[in-house]
């Protein structure tokens, strides 16, 4: 079992054709991932990937032909939004942005469209999803990764990969590793994700790694008292980053002394979340607590 | 990136929201000019991006067009928290009875554009929001509609304003402040304060505009008002080279690809008892001109001692990183150590291009940290 992917997951690709969907569409078809059409307006009738995958001009195009249930988003942040709404209008049930850099008041209409269609977005700015061996949905190299009974999500991309290797190592596997993304408007919360892995029977475990800046962890940690039933184990980044500067993501700043580290690991503390003090201790927390 | 106050209060004059009048200067000659056209009490104001301009000095009342001149070359070249003034914004100084806040921001947790108000004006917000929550008023526009008129009516009585002509202009306000914020994609508009006229006029005296970086590809106009003077060398270049990179006092240069990864690796590093020189983040997909970009900028500062690379291929291929390493230590040969972590995307191909420098090459993340905090301690 497993969350939001799995090997029935139909994918649909999003700018199929430029430099990073190409690569990153190789990568998870020799994954294994269902890989069926993909979107370029304006190259529709041609086919992509070494005529591996049919490109169409629109998303609901593609939808009609293929049965494409999850999208993926490897558009350049200026079209990003409309690639958004686009696959939420042709019903695709949850549709992953990957770009980086979408003007942040963008995303406010946006995810409430995204949502009145009755969709799940996840992102932007993430690294996607990955069920270890059933499908990659974005960038998480799949190489890293095994089956298993941990259920990862993170606001990071670079630094769960950091997580779920240091588990995989310790032969721990993963049931479904998910990237929400570290934009301040994001489409999927800690709270949904945590709601997900609970209700999953293959999940044993939550690993939950978060950063300065917002309070979505604060929320988590309130969220996990009151519903989680299964072990989880925290690493937040930022501990050291000075107050008032943004650290990279959009939203990692610490902004009127909120959001910092040191008050996102007591309130996980409080409520028996494991928080690690180096990302790669969260492995061997894992196992001590399963 | 920050607008100066005279930038944003042309802004919001052009959107219909009462400002006072004046004009900038850069000379005292100037400032008497402007003074002398504007007639009676002045206000001299420096137009640096720190909070407490006032209590630093920087702000100055003159009531004669020689007064303003003299204030001008006290205030002009001073230095307030580590910048220097070469602006002033000279304008009419106004007598008002009391100060209001409103300002526009985004609420990440209700994913909505928000309006506060409160009564309580002319100090900083958090300090209000700290002292007494009560006071402060907060409405969400719309995702799709924005902000509605009766929202903004509400907003106008939320603070206790009565008066029918004066909460119709408080509305019109808050409207064009919004507008304002969403036409030039801003992270945050303020007027603080907006000041109560004896004729129970409503007038902006100090406002704020912060842009959303990501939004100034479609605003050439805003980016054109960018002000680099406090922005060190440094991170300009990076900013121009499409890479995060923030100055700390440490002596351990960090590159590292994605945000969380970039402030865990200085994390680390602390927690192995070295001080990270800086914060780096390549971004998602870097090529070789980026990291080749990246590596020089770090070697700028004096003070690092050692290089920690810390790439975990994804989007990023740890080949393409590689190049960019070893086109940028031909460019530019250094004799300070260097510790590659590299791994995922391509890491055998990365690992084979390294194999050929002078690297030294770590397996993990905590061995990468620890040998360049020692590293750091020898070279």
């Amino acid at each position: 079992m497993s969350i939001l992917v799995d090997s029935g997951t139909r994918l649909l690709v999003q700018g199929i054709t430029g430099r990073e969907g190409e690569f990153h569409t190789r990568q998870m078809l020799a994954y294994g991932t269902n890989v069926v059409a993909g979107v370029t307006p304006g190259r529709g009738g041609q086919r992509a990937i070494d005529g591996a995958v049919p490109v169409f001009n629109s998303v609901a195009e593609a939808v009609a032909a293929t049965g494409a249930n999850v999208s993926i988003i490897y558009v350049p942040a200026p079209f990003a939004p409309d690639a958004i709404r686009e696959a939420a209008a042709a019903g695709i049930a949850l549709v992953v942005c990957i770009t980086e850099g979408i003007p942040a008041n963008d995303m406010v209409a946006t995810v409430r469209y995204v949502h009145e269609r009755g969709s799940r977005l996840i992102g932007p700015n993430c690294p996607g999803l990955l069920t270890p061996g059933q499908a990659k949905v974005g960038i998480i190299p799949g190489n890293i990764a095994i089956p298993g009974p941990v259920g990862v999500v993170s606001k990071s991309g670079t630094l769960t990969y950091e997580a779920v290797d240091a588990l995989t190592r310790l032969g721990i596997g993963q049931s479904t590793i998910v990237g929400i993304g570290g934009d301040p408007i994001i489409g999927t919360t800690f709270v949904d994700v945590l709601a997900l892995f609970e209700r999953d029977p293959a999940t044993r475990a939550i690993v939950l790694i978060g950063e300065i800046g917002g309070r979505a962890e604060i929320d988590a940690a309130e969220y996990i008292a009151a519903h989680i039933t299964r072990p989880v184990v925290s690493f937040i980044a930022g501990q050291t980053a000075p107050p008032g500067k943004r650290m990279g993501h959009a939203g990692a700043i610490i902004s009127g002394g909120e959001g910092t580290a040191q008050e996102k690991i007591s309130a996980l503390e409080a409520v028996g979340v494991t928080v690690a003090r180096l990302p790669t201790d969260i492995a061997q927390l894992v196992r001590e607590r399963l | 990136m920050k607008l100066h106050e005279y930038q944003a209060r042309d802004i919001l004059a052009r959107q219909g929201i009462p400002v006072t009048g004046g004009g900038v200067a850069t000379t005292p000659d100037d400032v008497r000019r402007i003074a002398e056209a504007i007639g009676g009490r002045v206000v001299v104001k420096a137009q640096v991006f720190v909070g407490g301009r006032g209590k630093a000095g920087g702000i100055a009342l003159a009531d004669t067009p020689a007064d303003a001149e003299a204030a001008a070359r006290r205030i002009l070249g001073m230095n307030i928290k580590g910048l220097t003034v070469e602006k002033v914004l000279v304008a009419e100084a106004i007598t008002y009875e009391r100060e209001i806040y409103l300002g526009v921001v985004m609420d990440r947790a209700t994913r909505a554009i928000v309006l506060m108000a409160s009564a309580e004006g002319g100090v900083e917000i958090e300090e209000v929001a700290r002292t007494n929550p009560d006071a402060i008023v907060k409405i969400a526009a719309h995702p799709m509609l924005g902000l509605l008129d009766f929202q903004a009516r509400d907003l106008a009585f939320g603070i206790g304003l009565r008066d029918a002509r004066q909460v119709r202009q408080f509305a019109q306000i808050a409207s064009a402040l919004y507008r304002i914020y969403m036409e030039t994609d801003a992270t945050l508009a303020e007027i603080n304060p907006l000041v109560v006229k004896a004729d129970g006029s409503l007038q902006a005296l100090d406002s704020k505009i912060v842009l959303d970086d990501s939004a100034l590809f479609r605003h050439p106009e805003l980016e054109a008002l960018r002000d680099s003077s406090d922005e060190p060398e440094a991170e300009r270049r990076a900013r121009e080279a499409g890479i995060t990179y923030i100055k700390l006092d440490g002596d351990i240069g960090c590159m590292v690809n994605g945000a969380g990864l970039a402030m865990a690796t200085m994390d680390v590093v602390k927690l192995y008892g070295g001080e990270p020189a800086n914060f780096l983040d390549i971004g998602g997909g870097a090529g070789k001109e980026k990291v080749k970009a990246a590596l020089q900028i770090i070697l700028s500062d004096p003070n690092v001692r050692a290089v920690m690379f810390n790439i975990f291929g994804g989007i990023t291929r740890v080949d393409e990183v590689a190049r960019g390493i070893v086109a940028a230590l031909a460019e530019v040969p250094t004799s300070v150590p260097m510790i590659a972590r590299l791994v995922g995307t391509n890491e055998v191909e990365g690992r084979r291009i390294l194999a050929e420098s002078t690297l030294i090459p770590a397996a993990t993340l905590a061995e990468a940290a620890e040998k360049a905090v020692a590293a750091a301690r020898t070279s």
